[in-house]
């Protein structure tokens, strides 16, 4: 029997936090999707600290992971918001459409 | 189980003062049925001035709070008066502007706020909790304040772009920080810093962490290589938002840098050492080269500021008390450059218009030559030219990496420097040589323009004159960091 060890709440979470960041630069089509990998980011890292909270017997980690729910919230009712106010003046959010100011 | 015990909340009071002024601001704003918005400016300047005047009362003593989660410090006391002024002096320069773009609603100066007692709680983080809540009540204002400007093509997107890169540079920052709490077992500074010190060897996990921890925050003040938003956020943003982007979050990101790296990591030097050293080169680089192909001011002047954080960063690279003193110093008086420039680019239009291309500025000698003589000298203080301000500012880094032994990137720095300065010239000769077109700019009537643009040019010109009061206020500064 495999014994579910620390070591695969950290890798499930470094898979998870990496599947976020190549979401957001892979990502060709749409400014959801991107939304939604910032979530993954957000929620690796509560995994990350949980587990290392359950790890240590110390309660910090899921005080700071329960700060992080709730910064995640307002994150993502000022990134739908902005979301909207983009669309209402380009009728798109496809990424490619974010192209107005370039170097 | 322990009582509970309430917080010491008095160490807190500017902080705690600013956030009641703004939720009164709020309702105030809402409640009142008129367009106009200048009751609300006007209260939150107030509000500004007045905690900046409370600030003081705080000048010389150390106190932390809140179970060790905030601390406040001549540092600290330093940097947010800073950053007080900042925010003070661009709700006064931008009233007309906002009226003219017809965005002059009541809720720019409330976000300007809220971002503001974000920045002061990033300069008194001494817990990573607290770091995280502080960016991001700084974090969130901004993006809006991007999108301002509601029905303009390139304002929301620069709000999107800041938004989307901002968010994952938080969700950086948060791995390193729950990496740093797992294998150190601590989120508190001071924690962290005896747990660091107790083992011999730092193991890897902190070092990863501590990586992530600082590219998180190196997107905060833009630094090379997480600056691709900057360009971006600086031209599509109103004018007014792209002068506050420029002139204050960068202290605050700055002065926590400063904190977190020379307080908890000061163990891991020769790690962080390397990674600063990098982001310093590579940010002068950039900096320095690719401002010269800008043609928009606004852009142009956002690889200027991402340049001007190289030049700082190599205060910290040097680790030492004279290198915390000169980013103190340099963070001052990029600031007062960046006051003084941007007051010239809100009152760049023509025929009512504004406009932003550099080539909009010939024969402004001809017709105004006491605009064109600021805007002269704040080009010479951002290149560093002596006796300008800028010189003192980049003399007081280089100093400082020299006397840390790091003479490689002093002399990169001064060849960067050198660089630079073609831009800045570029600007003067536009102004000065360039035969003008029939339609110059429009002449300076916004009397607060005025007042800002003339206070900043003499204080740049005149500092030589009299540094002695911000030199030692940064001398104390830094010493409240090395526990003097």
């Amino acid at each position: 029997m495999l014994d579910i060890g620390i070591t695969h709440f950290l890798v499930l979470s470094a898979m998870l936090f990496t599947l976020g960041v190549f979401g957001i630069f892979l990502n060709r089509r749409n400014v959801i999707v991107i939304l939604m990998s910032i979530e993954l980011i957000l929620l690796s890292v509560t995994i990350n600290l949980v587990t290392f909270s359950a790890h240590l017997q110390d309660l910090t980690g899921q005080v700071f992971s329960m700060f992080i729910l709730t910064v995640a919230a307002a994150e993502a009712a000022i990134g739908l918001a902005i979301l909207v106010a983009f669309f209402r003046n380009k009728s798109s959010i496809a990424v490619e459409d974010i192209s107005a100011l370039k170097g | 189980m322990k009582p509970f015990q309430a917080p010491e909340l008095m160490p807190a009071f500017p902080e705690i003062f600013l956030a009641i002024v703004a939720l009164f601001l709020i309702v105030l704003g809402v409640s009142r049925k008129e367009e106009d918005s200048t009751t609300v400016s006007n209260f939150s300047l107030f509000g500004l001035i007045a905690v900046a005047a409370v600030m003081c009362r705080f000048c010389n003593e150390s106190f932390t709070t809140f179970g060790g989660m905030y601390i406040t410090d001549s540092f600290a006391v330093y940097m947010k008066v800073l950053v007080l002024s900042g925010s003070a002096i661009t709700i006064f320069m931008s009233a007309r502007y906002m009226e003219r773009q017809r965005i002059s609603r009541f809720e720019y100066p409330v976000l300007i706020l809220f971002s503001t007692m974000g920045m002061m709680l990033m300069i008194s983080a001494n817990d990573l909790m607290s770091l995280y809540m502080a960016i991001e009540l700084q974090s969130l204002p901004l993006y809006v304040l991007a999108a301002m400007q509601r029905d303009n093509v390139k304002s929301t997107e620069a709000g999107l772009k800041y938004f989307v890169l901002g968010a994952l540079s938080s969700g950086m920052l948060l791995y390193g920080a729950s990496l740093i709490y797992g294998f150190t077992g601590a989120t508190n500074f001071d924690a962290i810093a005896v747990a660091l010190q107790a083992q011999d060897a730092v193991p890897l996990g902190v070092v990863t962490g501590m990586v992530l921890l600082l590219s998180g925050l190196a997107f905060k003040i833009a630094a090379v290589p997480f600056h691709m938003w900057t360009p971006d956020v600086y031209e599509g943003a109103p004018t007014s938002v792209t002068a506050f982007f420029a002139i204050v979050p960068k202290i605050a990101a700055l002065a926590l840098i400063v904190r977190v790296f020379m307080g908890p990591f000061e163990p891991m030097i020769d790690q962080w050492r390397q990674v600063v050293v990098l982001l310093a080169v590579a940010s002068m680089a950039v900096g320095a080269v690719a401002a010269i192909a800008q043609h928009n001011i606004k852009r142009m002047l956002a690889y200027s500021s991402i340049g001007h954080m190289g030049f700082a960063l190599v205060g910290l690279a040097a680790a030492n008390e004279a290198g915390v003193k000169a980013i103190a110093i340099y963070a001052a008086l990029y600031m007062l450059a960046s006051i003084g420039t941007f007051a010239i680019v809100l009152m760049m239009k023509q025929k009512d218009r504004m406009v932003e291309d550099i080539r909009d500025l010939a024969g402004l000698a001809a017709r105004q030559p006491m605009i064109a003589l600021s805007m002269a000298i704040m080009m010479f203080s951002m290149a560093g030219i002596p006796p300008m301000a800028g010189f003192f500012g980049k003399l007081f880094v280089f100093q400082a990496a020299v006397d840390a032994g790091l003479y490689g990137l002093a002399v990169f720095g001064v060849v960067a420097s050198v660089v630079s300065a073609f831009y800045y010239l570029r600007i003067i000769k536009v102004m000065y040589f360039d035969a003008a077109p029939d339609e110059g700019l429009d002449a300076a009537t916004d009397g607060r323009l005025n007042t800002v643009l003339v206070l900043s040019s003499g204080a740049v010109l005149l500092f030589i004159i009299l540094p002695a009061p911000l030199l030692g206020a940064a001398s104390a500064a830094a010493a409240a960091l090395f526990g003097g």
